[in-house]
């Protein structure tokens, strides 16, 4: 039987290592390649101006590859769940293929479509391709739990074997029999989304730095492996949060997106390490897509995984409601230049060193401001370019010490963490130009110079620049002892019963304590 | 699972000793049940009836597995089931959670449930806490449930600040009378806890003189209304006093002195916060010979200390013996300081060091393991360690050490050492797999 055939892009949007497309090529008379600007997904509060802009770059590059196959991409608005039904009548649909998804969101709509497909004996294939391996492989393999510790997926990927190799993009062979339908009004119908779409103000869009597309992936690819010594001795927690330019491979935005797949990147490195002395996972860059992995694993095995509560290995913590406190982390103002250097290049770029996501994370959560993880997820979500569902929620409840993580006494310092690797504040400078003057001594503690250092650089604090919103030092010291009632409470829960408790346990509050409720985790 | 007593108050006036003779008497009665089930295939036994006979005993220890919800579910199924809602035992132990629902992620006590207890329950409570969120509404409320205890003889009380110190915003006189409602009518109050509140010397007082002779635990560090007069008042009534935390500024030789003289029992735990309010804050010193009473007095005592100190405040400590048992530097501290804490710490147990720099902490940690025999739990956070000064510091400390937490940029690989090479011989010496602390890429 020929078909007429949806390839629904979500994620994934690429040719290469795409099974899912390749399985609509088969036996395929027509395809219709389309992409639903869906507004649950897609609108200004979900979505920053940058990661916009990137999704409107990959979706422009993806048409103009298709293009190259004598295909064309259909951007639809709408409810896929709208959507759809007409579509299927209207092109006499009779397959449907896509990349496999397991963000909640993502389930339950697949499967109101799936449904909506086979009413209108609509065939439906979906194939893994946006994750290294099957993820419910992956916890089947763990006894049908989501491992929590990352040694621990290690030793179940050593039993797994390496990942799928990746397949290549369809070429004009594959193409030979396949038509693409197209009408003259198509720019009208399925146009590309513009920039002021969703209702952003663009006048305050930054240059760009990265982007979106797939052809830049490859490139950007290709440019890094090149510099094989570099990828042979990566090692992610020695690269610099506060280096001027990214110390990274900066890839990540481009695998979240599905514009590199995340196979094609492990194999490649695989090629560079071959016969090579190389770093080993964590630190690695295999490790980095092992990390990814961990925590889309981890979003599949745990209930309400972008929540505290309902959430089973999340630490249930009485975050304060502060408002103002939130309001200035966000908008770069919390006085302490570090901070507000990182998150100013957040909102600029729509990238920071995972270093400097560290450091922001627990100043927002345990380490100063002691406002819940959720809220950094939301704004991190907006802004981040590779922000993704799993990763978001994952790291967020590590650098919180909700869950994974239970090493609550190592905070980082807003003053003394940035220093290390950049003693002079260029970071600083670059993105919060207005301390430029500040002479290295004071740049990270502006507070503490004395006025006449702080007029003649031109910065007041208090004026020019906000005071500290909190004193480090004295709230650091409270927030570890909240952290540990926490925890405290964390197991007295655990034995139920109200009439077992006599009084909160009398040992020593102690490195003992801390590290006890991480083996109960595992 | 605690024993059920027959109180006063229970009506059917049972004793401790009729319960296993009516355990028996059910257990008799359903085997016989069973019995006549097995012979009259037919017989369809109602089995409410069984439930009615249950004594009040069996339902009350049953109930005292239940969670607070459930159980007063349970109550509201017959009037039976309510009478042992009621009964005083399951009353003993309760925890207000004082929340503003508008702010808080945490539910709270529902209010009306709040009222029923200080009602009916008032005098069966024994065992009471509180947890307040950071609004100030959250404390007064436990303050005013705190002033209507007029008939409770409390054991236990603690109030916990979950989010922030929301007890010091309470206007003192109404925190302290609330407080001295308790310690006066209680007149049996074994364990305090009253960290970051606005307790002063005159309350202390007050609680001396109803309850010296019952008071074994008393935590109330963070208080700065209290001065080393009034807390040595404490220790020289409380004799039974097993347990205290404090402040440093709070400790003095005559505190320590007091703590060890005869009349008094052996002191199990005591820990000490030393934090600095402002840069460059002095601290006074405390005699070796206050510690080597303590330690006569009390051979077995765990030392706590938590410093939160700027790294050049640390003059006045560790430059003679001091018996801490568990030290945690919650800031940067020395490669100095932390060499005297491997010459001057003989009975440590655990050592967390937050931050230390960028300078390798090698010789101090050979030094604490050579020297600090008893360490069984380390943790380090902002430090470097050369990957061979670290394997030497576990080969010697050899299996004692069953907690190691170290973060892993901490390990510096050398030429000896990288740093997958360096789990395996630290498990090797540890006799268990060991990983250092990863922090997730981002």
């Amino acid at each position: 039987m020929v078909h007429t055939c949806v390839h629904w892009f979500r994620k994934g949007l690429r040719l290469h290592d795409n099974p899912a497309l390749m399985a609509a090529l088969r036996d395929c008379q027509e395809l219709y390649p389309v992409f639903i600007l869906d507004p649950h997904l897609h609108n200004d509060t979900c979505v920053g101006i940058n990661r916009w802009r990137f999704l409107v770059g990959a979706l422009r590059d993806l048409d103009c590859s298709l293009r190259k196959l004598n295909s064309r991409l259909f951007v639809v608005r709408g409810k896929p769940e709208e959507v759809f039904p007409e579509l299927f009548d209207k092109w006499k649909v009779t397959k449907l293929t896509y990349e496999y998804d397991t963000e909640p969101y993502s389930l339950s709509r697949d499967q109101t479509v799936t449904t909506l497909a086979k009413e209108h004996r609509v065939e439906v294939l979906y194939k893994i391709s946006h994750t290294l391996y099957d993820i419910d492989r992956m916890i089947e393999e763990n006894n049908g739990k989501a491992p929590l510790t990352y040694n621990r997926m290690r030793a179940i990927v050593k039993t797994l074997g390496p990942p799928k190799k990746p397949i290549p993009a369809p070429t004009m062979e594959d193409m030979k029999d396949v038509k693409t339908p197209c009408s003259e009004n198509h720019e009208q119908k399925y146009e590309m989304p513009t920039l002021g779409e969703l209702g952003h103000d663009t006048a305050a869009l930054g240059e760009e730095q990265f982007p979106g597309g797939e052809q830049e992936s490859l490139r950007r690819l290709d440019e890094h492996m090149k510099r094989t010594g570099w990828v042979c001795g990566f090692e992610k927690p020695q690269t610099s949060p506060n280096s001027l330019s990214p110390s990274t491979t900066v890839l990540s935005p481009y695998v979240t997106f599905g514009c590199l797949s995340a196979r094609t990147f492990w194999w490649r490195l695989a090629e560079v390490y071959q016969g090579k002395k190389h770093s080993d996972p964590p630190v690695s860059l295999h490790g980095q897509l092992l990390w990814r992995e961990f925590f889309y694993t981890a979003s599949v095995g745990i209930p309400n995984f972008n929540k505290m509560e309902g959430n089973p290995v999340c630490t249930q913590v009485d975050w304060d409601t502060n408002p103002e406190y939130l309001a200035a982390w966000r908008e770069a103002r919390t006085g302490f230049p570090f901070i507000d250097a990182i998150m100013t290049q957040l909102r600029q770029e729509g990238w920071i060193h995972h270093l400097a996501r560290h450091a922001v994370a627990c100043f927002l959560t345990r380490g100063d401001l002691w406002i819940s993880w959720e809220e950094g997820q939301k704004v991190f979500e907006e802004l981040l370019l590779d922000g993704d569902w799993a990763l978001n929620a994952g790291n967020w409840q590590w650098l919180s010490a909700s869950a994974f993580f239970h090493q609550f006494f190592r905070v980082y310092s807003p003053v003394a963490f940035g220093k290390k690797t950049d003693k002079n504040g260029d970071y600083i400078k670059k993105y919060l130009p207005l301390l430029k003057k500040l002479p290295a001594e004071y740049i990270y503690e502006p507070w503490k110079a004395p006025r006449s250092v702080q007029q003649a650089a031109g910065c007041i604090v208090g004026k020019d620049y906000p005071h500290p919103i909190a004193q480090h030092e004295v709230i650091s010291k409270k927030n570890i002892q909240r952290m540990k009632l926490a925890y405290a409470k964390k197991s007295t829960d655990a034995a139920g019963s109200p009439s077992k408790k006599k009084s909160v346990k009398r040992s020593a509050p102690s490195v003992v304590d801390m590290l006890r409720k991480k083996d109960r985790g595992k | 699972m605690k024993r059920i007593k027959g109180g006063e108050e229970d009506g059917n006036g049972s004793s401790s000793e009729s319960s296993p003779e009516a355990c028996k008497k059910v257990r008799t009665q359903t085997s016989e049940e069973s019995e006549e089930e097995e012979e009259e295939e037919e017989a369809s036994e109602t089995p409410e009836s069984d439930w009615v006979r249950l004594p009040q005993e069996l339902l009350l220890h049953v109930f005292q597995y239940l969670p607070l919800l459930d159980r007063a579910y349970a109550s509201q199924v017959c009037r039976r089931w309510n009478q042992a809602f009621h009964m005083p035992e399951l009353w003993r132990y309760f925890e207000f959670e004082l929340n503003q629902p508008a702010s808080s992620y945490l539910k709270a006590t529902h209010p009306d449930l709040i009222k029923q207890i200080i009602t009916r329950h008032s005098n069966h409570l024994q065992y009471v806490s509180f947890k307040v969120d950071s609004s100030t509404e959250s404390a007064e409320a436990a303050c005013n449930i705190l002033s209507q205890l007029v008939n409770c003889s409390l054991k236990t009380l603690g109030l916990i600040s979950t989010a922030r110190p929301s007890f010091m915003e309470v206007p003192k006189s109404h925190f302290i009378s609330a407080l001295t409602v308790v310690f006066v009518n209680s007149k049996s109050l074994s364990s305090l806890k009253i960290d970051d509140t606005p307790v002063d010397d005159p309350s202390l007082k007050v609680l001396v003189a109803n309850n010296r002779d019952t008071l074994k635990l008393l935590k109330m560090s963070s208080c700065p209304h209290v001065s080393p007069a009034g807390i040595l008042c404490v220790a020289d009534q409380c004799y039974g006093l097993r347990e205290l935390a404090l402040n440093y500024h709070l400790l003095s030789d005559e505190l320590l002195l007091a703590l060890s003289s005869e009349k008094h029992v052996h002191l199990e735990h005591l820990r000490i916060d030393v934090v600095s309010e402002n840069p460059g804050q002095h601290f006074h010193t405390i005699k070796k010979t206050s510690w080597d009473a303590m330690v006569r007095h009390s051979p077995k005592f765990n030392l706590v200390m938590y410093f939160f100190l700027y790294e050049d405040e640390f003059g006045p400590f560790f430059n003679e013996e001091v018996p801490v048992t568990h030290l945690y530097f919650g800031r940067s501290v020395s490669k100095e300081v932390l060499g005297r804490v491997g010459l001057h710490c003989p009975r440590l147990v655990e050592l967390v060091v937050c931050a230390n720099g960028l300078r390798p902490l090698d010789e101090e940690l050979i030094r604490i393991a050579k020297r600090c025999t008893q360490l069984s739990a380390i943790g380090l956070g902002e430090c470097e360690v050369s990957c061979s000064a670290f394997v030497e510091f576990v080969k010697l400390c050899g299996r004692r050490l069953s907690q190691l937490s170290i973060m892993e940029e901490v390990l510096i690989p050398d030429h000896k050492y990288s740093l997958d090479e360096i789990h395996w011989e630290v498990s090797k010496h540890l006799g268990r797999v060991w990983f250092p602390d990863m922090m997730p890429t981002w």
